[in-house]
């Protein structure tokens, strides 16, 4: 399972790099959102994985997950959710007032 | 527990959510709460500076929770000072707002509050996780802070200072994970002992999740390579907005004082002193970056931009002589070159007003309004920054050198700060002379502005004077400062004692 998650989160993040380099505002949102997925996964994936545990706390389990990287992973999603929109708007006003949907573009008109 | 540690978090976040609801009560009762909640604030600091002055750590456990597995905030001396030097910027951007640029565009007053929340959280906080959080409040309401106004340059420079930051945010992540996984703690204090007694096969995760987080600080402090985003977008921004910014670059340099020096400090283990190979020269080759970028302006905003950057890599640089002497150097120049920057960034506006078409441009065109007031107003903010006598900004790079006397590489650093000292004063005097004298014999078109965004630069630029006359006091308080830091058993005692909060009293 380790090594199933270790190439998911790589292939993720070098899809995430690629699309960030392509310097259009819609490839860069998408590219984004991917290391956002990727970067969640390694931070779930910091806590240990384990198969067939309780979620949170059982009676009498011997090996219980840990609750933080799970609380972590969710204030990050909600965070970059936000930052997300906040983009998507950003980049619509952007797309209005500079005519063009390049990010490497000098601010020379 | 101290309830007043808590404040300068709670206050711009009531007052926030207040202005939120107070939106349409119109824009006297806006200003009215946005200046009571600021004054209130720096009240609060100064107050938490008395507390801790005397070497007291304050410690506020978030929910009674005992400080491994709750939230915990921490006031030593350098966030009070933080905190204070945060105060006292603000409410003079604040004043120079209300004279008229919070109507510029919507909710200045609720963003201005939540970039106050997100700064202070940062100067607070003693987790690492917290540390994210408030970095992306502070973040979020800095990209809204710089739209403010609107036009192609602010929307140009908030989308590249957008998308970085969200790969910072990301890389924080990374940092934060790796780090996680290696010690199961992200309490600053905890995390100083675990990564102390690590393992060396757990030594290179902690080593590159140390690394990946100074490159996060790294480019909120806008180092080169990382630093290329900040002179376009600060020179666009609004004036009390460039102002505020003038904080955040120090933000990022607060971030690796405290992280770094805290958890990888000399004395932890397989981990010991990570960035000390790195901060020297990132802070040289920064100033000199940063010195080309000052002389090849031709515009005033955009000058004083590439001196943000330059200060941040002074600041570097000097940390990284890694010595008690020269962090107490570094705080001290930190205080003269945040207010100066400040002010000179609400300066630039003022001149820009009434130059009318011509804005700041550095060329002749047109003559200001009220040239003694604002000539004179410069060439203290000149001389404050550029570190000639007799103000604080001279004493600040004397203290420097002084600190640097006897490191390795203290050539380097000597010539450096010298030669990019002495550039910065070329530009800064030919800048003067193309706004104010070249262009004497122009009339005055625009009318001046009122007083009191005069007033509010003069507060921000005095300080420079305020600085020099104290500066004994200044000083003395930055050597605690260094001492406290440079003593981490005394920071992770407070924070994990091992009775539970409620024991001592509590509430």
């Amino acid at each position: 399972m380790e090594a199933l998650l270790s190439v998911l989160i790589g292939v993720m993040t070098a899809s995430a790099v690629y699309l960030l380099l392509r310097a259009r505002i819609f490839p860069v949102l998408l590219g984004l959102s991917l290391l956002g997925y990727a970067v969640n996964i390694f931070l779930f994936a910091s806590g240990r994985l384990q198969l067939a545990s309780a979620p949170l706390v059982e009676h009498g389990l011997a090996q219980l997950p840990d609750p933080l990287p799970q609380a972590l992973v969710l204030t990050a999603i909600v965070i970059g959710f936000a930052m997300t929109a906040f983009l998507v708007v950003l980049a619509l006003r952007a797309l209005h007032e500079l005519g063009d949907d390049q990010l490497d573009g000098g601010d020379k008109p | 527990m101290n309830h007043l540690v808590v404040l300068p978090v709670l206050i711009p976040l009531l007052a926030g959510a207040l202005l939120l609801l107070a939106g349409r009560a119109g824009k006297a009762v806006e200003r009215s709460i946005g200046l009571i909640a600021t004054a209130a604030l720096l009240l609060v600091a100064l107050l938490l500076l008395s507390h801790v002055a005397a070497g007291e750590l304050l410690v506020y456990y978030g929910g009674n929770w005992p400080a491994p597995y709750g939230i915990v905030l921490v006031v030593d001396r350098l966030s009070a000072l933080m905190l204070s030097l945060a105060a006292v910027l603000a409410l003079a951007s604040l004043l120079y707002a209300i004279s008229g640029d919070d109507r510029l565009g919507p909710r200045f007053h609720v963003l201005f509050q939540m970039q106050l929340l997100g700064i202070n959280g940062a100067f607070l906080t003693g987790d690492l996780f917290n540390l994210f959080v408030f970095f992306e409040i502070l973040l979020i309401a800095s990209y809204a802070l710089q739209l403010h106004g609107g036009g192609r340059a602010r929307v140009r420079a908030a989308l590249h200072i957008v998308v970085l930051n969200l790969v910072g945010s990301a890389i924080f992540l990374i940092a934060i994970g790796a780090i996680y996984a290696a010690t199961g703690t992200l309490n600053l204090a905890d995390l100083a002992v675990k990564v102390a007694a690590a393992s060396s096969e757990q030594a290179g995760l902690l080593r590159a999740g140390g690394l990946l987080l100074l490159v996060v600080f790294a480019l909120k402090a806008a180092l080169i390579p990382l630093g290329f985003w900040l002179p376009p977008a600060y020179a666009a921004a609004s004036a009390p907005a460039a102002a505020l910014f003038a904080i955040m670059t120090k933000v990022g340099v607060y971030a690796i004082l405290r992280v770094h020096g805290l958890v990888f400090g000399p004395d932890a283990g397989e981990a010991a002193s990570l960035l000390t190979p790195w901060l020297l020269p990132v802070g040289l080759l920064t100033m000199v970056v940063a010195t080309f970028g000052v002389l090849a302006s031709r515009e005033l905003r955009r000058l004083l931009a590439h001196l943000v950057v330059l200060s941040a890599g002074t600041l570097i640089l000097t940390l990284g002589l890694d010595s008690e002497a020269a962090t107490s150097a570094a705080l001290y120049y930190a205080l003269n070159s945040t207010l100066v920057g400040g002010g000179l960034f609400l300066l630039a506006d003022l001149i820009a007003r009434e130059r009318g078409e011509a804005q700041a441009r550095l060329d002749r065109e047109q003559a200001v309004a009220r040239p003694a007031l604002l000539g004179t107003l410069f060439f203290v903010g000149a001389v404050g920054v550029a570190g000639l006598p007799p103000l604080a900004g001279f004493a600040a790079k004397l203290y420097i050198l002084q600190s640097a006397f006897l490191h390795t590489a203290a050539s380097w650093v000597f010539a450096v700060i010298l030669l990019s000292g002495l550039l910065v004063m070329v530009a800064l005097s030919r800048a003067g002379s193309a706004l104010f004298w070249r262009s004497g014999d122009t009339a005055v078109l625009q009318t001046a502005s009122g007083l009191l965004p005069a007033a509010a630069t003069t507060l921000l630029l005095s300080s420079t004077a305020i600085l020099m006359l104290g500066g004994g006091t200044a000083t003395a308080f930055t050597q605690a400062t260094a001492a406290q830091l440079a003593d981490r058993s005394a920071y992770i005692d407070a924070v994990m004692v091992n009775t539970s909060p409620h024991r001592k009293g509590g509430f």
